[in-house]
């Protein structure tokens, strides 16, 4: 939501509109053009595009009822056999690094969630290096609608939900197997740090997808922090390298989607050295991952080139 | 910001692509391509402006230039007022453009859907919105084609369906680039009678790019030609023939086959039996000349052939760029 364009003209800046010579029709004076309020900020603009655009790809999704109802079920499969994997791996061993299946849950379920929204939600921006290669991103570029929600609603799947169900019913099983002495601050905790979570991986998404700008074959980098973050993620930390650990905590803030907030959670202390108070940071990096995101993005489209044809 | 200044203002616009290519096995070579070379000009509400220049010669560059896709690299660009790459989707509003190239609607979905989705996207107040879309289906002929999904649309009702997709929102600028390209003979004429009733009804200002000259002379007074990124000509379609070494030619028909004739003033080009051509500069008068030929040689027929604008235009594409410059002064 941070491909800014300049939402108040400056003053001298403003065209002079004359009225066009023949222009007999006074139907298209500037009543018709209420969209150039400034009421409507880039953000505002933004939701308001991307649930247009959502919504009219849901609705040609669902004129073939039983063919979204069969990916969606098959999407949820495809999560699911990811828990199967350690619920088997729990069968021979009594914990993990530590943790215990109920702890292990937990981590997978606020990871998955958290993931999944933003995969839901973003997960169309992979796409966007073709787009980018064969140049169609100028017909996104004519439109008077922010880029990135037009390409992050982009085809919106909604078969995508079947993740964000999947790791939420393993994060409210989880809840009930736990034996956790619940405060008031945990229980705010935990949803803030799912809603954090997404944000900062969604920021992350976003990066990587300006970073196909200048590289169209970069998805595969973004994929590895994503998909394979939210994989590190769904386990303990005590079973990773010290570095590794760090890595995601000091470099690309992963660490604080869930690891943090969901280790404070557990009673346990915060990994590899890291500050116990790290575990109400998540907003903060939220917001500072958008910022880096938004500068990002900018960048891209103004180095866009499009194509020579 | 002067209130003088034109709706849309070219002041030494540039934009250079750095392409990487492959100088053996792992070195790259970096080279500069200027596409836009520093262009300027002005053009006014209401005008319709033909775009026209070889292949390559930065057409497209400046367009999606002015559409706001494309940063500048350099120079200075206002299109009502507005910095087109600086405040992209404040202008995508006041502004229209179809690439014949590339279709602007969504591919997947019926032309009905992707012109809904506009209806939204741009605000059109709804009663606006039906009343355009009728018309625009009407003497579009797109009737039919509401329910087709856009990616099983023949090139020319590809074409029409974007050409209305871009007029939906009232825009007071249309840009066009290659909008005739593959279309048939009937379809090209509706089109260009279809933009120009728009010119002429509604005062919309159209900039348009084409390789087929004949969209040119049927719709636009004035043109620029560009070439290798720089403008090489500003003004009326007539004044072409007035450019560069343009030349006329005399169709001489004599009573027989005879040796090539040699008058001051004009060059002999070639002869078919009794048939010669004589080509003459096109500002020179053809009386002399045809007094001094008839004194000397016996006649039956001869008759006086304007420079065509293609080949006119087709000479300045062909020579070397200095040659061309030099010719323009
Ligand atoms: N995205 C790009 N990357 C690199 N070079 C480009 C790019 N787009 C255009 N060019 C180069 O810029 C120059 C101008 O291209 P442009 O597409 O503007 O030409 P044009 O006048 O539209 O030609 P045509 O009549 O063939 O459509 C060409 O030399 C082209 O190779
Ligand atoms: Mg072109």
């Amino acid at each position: 939501m941070a491909e800014t364009t300049t939402t108040t003209p400056v003053a001298g800046d403003d065209p002079p509109r004359p009225d066009g010579p023949s222009r007999t029709d006074d139907s298209r004076t500037d009543g018709s053009r209420t969209g150039d309020s400034p009421a409507y900020g880039v953000l505002g603009d933004s939701l308001r595009t991307y649930r247009m655009v959502a919504a009219m790809w849901i609705r040609s999704t669902m004129a073939y009822r039983v063919s979204f109802a069969l990916t969606l079920f098959n999407s949820f499969c495809v999560t699911f056999f990811d828990f199967v994997v350690i619920l088997l791996m729990f069968g021979q061993v009594k914990g993990l690094g530590g943790f215990s299946f109920a702890e292990v849950a937990f981590l997978y379920g606020t990871a998955g969630t958290a993931f999944g929204i933003a995969d839901l939600t973003m997960g169309s921006l992979q796409r966007m290096g073709r787009r980018v290669r064969d140049g169609s991103l100028d017909t996104f570029l004519m439109r008077p609608a922010p880029l990135l929600a037009q390409v992050a609603a982009d085809k919106f799947a909604l078969r995508r939900f079947g993740r964000v169900v999947q790791a939420l019913l393993v994060l409210v099983w989880s809840l009930f197997l736990l034996d956790v002495d619940w405060t008031p601050v945990k229980a705010v905790l935990l949803p803030v740090t799912v809603v954090c979570g997404a944000v900062i991986f969604g920021a992350v998404m976003v990066t990587g997808a300006s970073a196909l700008f200048w590289l169209q074959d970069a998805a595969e980098v973004t994929n590895a922090f994503t998909y394979g973050g939210n994989t590190l993620l769904q386990y303990p930390p005590t079973i990773f390298a010290q570095e590794l650990v760090r890595g995601v905590v000091y470099v690309v803030p992963l660490a604080f989607v869930s690891w943090l907030p969901a280790l404070y959670v557990l009673g346990r202390p915060a990994p590899a050295g890291v500050p116990d108070w790290a575990a109400f940071a998540s907003p903060l990096v939220a917001l500072v991952c958008c910022g880096v995101a938004g500068l990002a993005w900018r960048a891209g489209i103004r180095s866009y080139r499009s194509t020579g044809s | 910001m002067s209130s003088t200044e034109p709706f849309i203002h070219l002041d030494g616009l540039e934009k250079t692509f750095t392409v990487r290519r492959r100088a053996g096995l792992i070195r790259r070579e970096k080279r500069e391509v200027r596409a836009v070379d520093g262009i300027s000009f002005g053009v006014e509400r209401g005008e319709m402006v033909g775009y026209i220049g070889p292949n390559g010669a930065g057409k497209s560059t400046t367009i999606k230039m002015l559409t706001g896709i494309l940063t500048p690299s350099g120079g200075r660009l206002r299109v009502a007022g507005i910095d087109p790459s600086r405040e992209r989707t404040r202008l995508a509003r006041r502004i229209g453009v179809v690439f014949g190239q590339r279709t602007t609607l969504w591919w997947d979905l019926p032309l009905k859907d992707s012109y809904r989705l506009m209806h939204r996207m741009y605000r059109i107040p709804d009663a606006r919105y039906r009343e355009n879309l009728d018309r625009y289906v009407n003497l579009l002929d797109l009737g039919d084609l509401l329910d087709v999904p856009v990616r099983q649309l023949s090139l020319g009702q590809r074409m029409r369906g974007d050409i209305a997709a871009a007029l939906l929102h009232d825009p007071e600028v249309l840009y066009l680039d290659e909008p005739t390209i593959g279309l048939d003979v009937v379809s090209k004429a509706k089109v260009r009678e279809f933009l120009k009733d728009l010119n002429g009804e509604r005062g919309t200002t159209v900039l348009l790019t084409t390789h087929d000259l004949t969209d040119i002379e049927q719709l636009c007074s004035r043109v620029m030609v560009i070439d290798h990124g720089r403008l090489m000509y500003d003004g009326e379609l007539a004044g072409l023939h007035g450019v560069g070494e343009s030349e006329r030619l005399l169709v001489v028909d004599l009573e027989r086959e005879l040796p090539p004739i040699e008058v001051p003033g004009a060059r002999f080009v070639r002869a078919e039996g009794p048939r010669q051509w004589l080509a003459f500069p096109a500002a020179d008068s053809a009386a002399p000349l045809v007094a001094a030929v008839a004194a000397a040689h016996p006649l039956v027929d001869l008759s006086v052939r304007e420079p065509d604008i293609e080949a006119v235009i087709a000479k300045m594409y062909g020579g070397t760029r200095e040659e061309r410059r030099e010719s323009l002064r």
